[in-house]
């Protein structure tokens, strides 16, 4: 018996989401009373047995180079070969772009209930039931797993990051599974910026700016605060930022610790992207924007106004 | 190229997310129903692309759901698509719409299939990836770009901060989103040709649901906006550091 976690790596280092998913998965096993252990595919920069600071008592490594590059059938196949191997009544993704792909297709080969996004732990007392995002983060909705195992995908900082001491049991694994047919020409990275899915500061701009050529706004407050930026569904299809940065019902969902909208009048598309950020703040110049009906602070103001005062505000008071 | 679409049917954007039967049923009165938009703008309107380019292609729709949900792949099949099955069941969970197209794909034969990235009701993202298991084909999600060289797609999907361009042979399903394609509205030549399309109603595969509902329940609302004067940023720098403690 164990709940085993799919730990994803970029670059070598392991990424946020699945420090969550470590996290999330080794509470998980505190309170079933079984053991949390992870499963690392590919090579790391780092001692794998260092993930035991989030909990699991052991580490399944198949530092295979091979399997740095997603391939999501063959990911499947090691992840089946692993949790049968290991007898694991629980498999956790992070709700990545990667986990979003291996975590339904091991369902379908286990025949194991999948409940994809989960919000927070489990409720085990009456059989395994799950809160999930419905109707774009404009609901809720609670799944009983009606299988002996269960596959959760954890959404992305809603549950946190754990750390204690602890050092994991490194267990090296070989597989049999062989290589895929997915053969990865080209990766485009931007880098240095942080990933908008795993952002726990989002700066977005809205039609309100007027154009790409003001977007220094958005990104001076976003670099002063360690923020990633984003941006309406209006102003990626008018091309002024890219399509990657739209949040919203057709965009991406997120739920940041802070939503900073600027120029942005909240229509209730935009607002499923947003409302599961624990603050939001608001800055519009029109007082109905229906924005302000779902924010925690606002300021009812001209952002070309108000924005080179809050930026400069900011940096005083890291300055400070 | 033989392309079968998955089709969703899903409450419009801008719909009242209301529950009943003590928070077990979504309450459809007065919502408009639509195809799910990534179905229709990025998934359907890249394969009707594709066939415009190549006359040959086929494209096949499918949509797993009761009576109901037939105004929606008309409207589907107005845009393109050659044909479209229906499959009779209302599902309880991914699970079994996926074991139902799974069955169709695998007695059709496609080179291509398409699914858009998630409903936008259930967000569930899963359908494609199960399909693709339960046919044990390759699988790309988060697609944002596909082209084809001999026998092998090259396809571009959204990775955490960026891109990844990958090469791979067919058969092969995709879910697709922003980047494939751009909406289209469907004509008047088209609609009325969607009238005579074939629309086949198959009875379902037998199978139980993995997952069961248990309950919805709506996010507390919040509790009411401070505003700061526009005058005084400041002051909302003060508050989000020292209130809030998020910056």
């Amino acid at each position: 018996m164990s709940v085993i976690i799919f730990t994803e790596h970029s670059n070598g280092e392991i990424r946020k989401s699945s420090r969550e998913a470590l996290s999330y998965g080794s509470a998980l096993a505190g309170r079933m009373g079984v053991s949390a252990e992870a499963v690392l595919l590919g090579t790391v920069s780092q001692d794998p047995s260092s993930l035991g600071i989030h909990g699991v008592s052991v580490v399944h490594h198949c530092a295979d180079e091979t399997l740095n590059t997603a391939d999501t059938r063959r990911y499947t196949s090691i992840m089946a070969e692993i949790a049968t191997a290991c007898g694991s009544t629980v498999v956790i993704f992070p709700h990545s772009m990667n986990g979003k792909a291996v975590a339904p297709r091991l369902s379908a080969r286990l025949k194991a209930g999948y409940v994809s996004g989960a919000t927070r732990l489990p409720d085990v007392e009456k059989g395994f039931v799950v809160r999930r995002n419905v109707f774009s983060g404009k609901a809720f909705m609670d799944v009983l797993v009606q299988t002996p195992v269960s596959i959760i995908s954890v959404n992305p900082n809603s549950f946190g990051i754990l750390e204690g001491e602890g050092i994991a049991e490194v267990r090296p694994y070989h597989t049999s599974v062989g290589a895929g047919r997915v053969v990865v020409r080209e990766t485009k990275k931007v880098t240095g910026q942080v990933p908008l899915g795993e952002a726990e500061l989002v700066v977005s701009g809205g039609r309100g700016l007027k154009g790409p050529e003001h977007w220094g706004l958005v990104e001076d407050l976003a670099g002063l605060i360690g923020a990633a930026t984003a941006c309406s569904r209006a102003v990626a299809d008018a091309h002024w930022r890219p399509h990657h940065e739209h949040v919203g019902q057709t965009g991406l969902a997120i739920a940041p610790n802070l939503y900073f909208a600027i120029g942005i009048s909240g229509a209730i598309q935009h607002l499923a992207g947003v409302n599961r950020s624990k603050v939001i703040v608001v800055v519009n110049k029109d007082p109905e924007a229906p924005f302000f009906k779902a924010a925690d602070y606002g300021i009812v103001g001209d952002a070309f106004e108000v924005m080179p005062r809050v930026i400069d505000a900011v940096r005083k008071l890291r300055k400070g | 190229m033989k392309i079968l679409v998955c089709i969703s049917r899903t409450p419009d954007t801008t719909a009242k997310i209301a529950f009943g039967d003590n928070n077990t049923k979504f309450v459809t009165d007065g919502v408009q129903w639509i195809i799910n938009p990534y179905d229709e703008w990025y998934a359907l309107v890249r394969a009707i692309m594709l066939k415009e380019r190549d006359a040959s292609t086929t494209i096949h729709l499918i949509t797993v759901g009761g009576a109901d949900v037939e105004p929606i792949i008309r409207k589907a099949l107005a845009l393109g698509g050659d044909e479209a099955f229906r499959v009779d069941m209302e599902p309880m969970d991914s699970y079994q719409v996926a074991v139902q197209i799974a069955q169709i794909a695998r007695e059709g034969q496609y080179d291509l299939i398409l699914t858009g990235k998630e409903t936008i009701d259930s967000n569930g993202s899963a359908v494609g990836a199960m399909v693709a298991e339960l046919l044990d084909m390759d699988m790309v999600s988060l697609a944002t770009a596909l082209e084809f060289e001999g026998s092998s797609a090259i396809v571009t999907r959204e990775i955490e901060g960026g891109e990844e361009v990958a090469e791979i042979p067919l058969p092969l399903v995709i879910s697709c989103q922003k980047g494939m394609a751009e909406a289209r509205i469907p004509n008047m030549r088209g609609i009325m040709a969607a009238r005579t399309k074939p629309l086949k109603v198959v009875p379902p595969v037998e199978v139980a649901p993995l997952t069961g509902l248990v309950s919805y329940t709506l996010p507390p609302a919040r509790s009411g906006v401070r505003l700061v004067p526009a005058d005084q940023p400041e002051e909302l720098v003060r508050l989000l550091h020292e209130e809030a403690r998020i910056i």
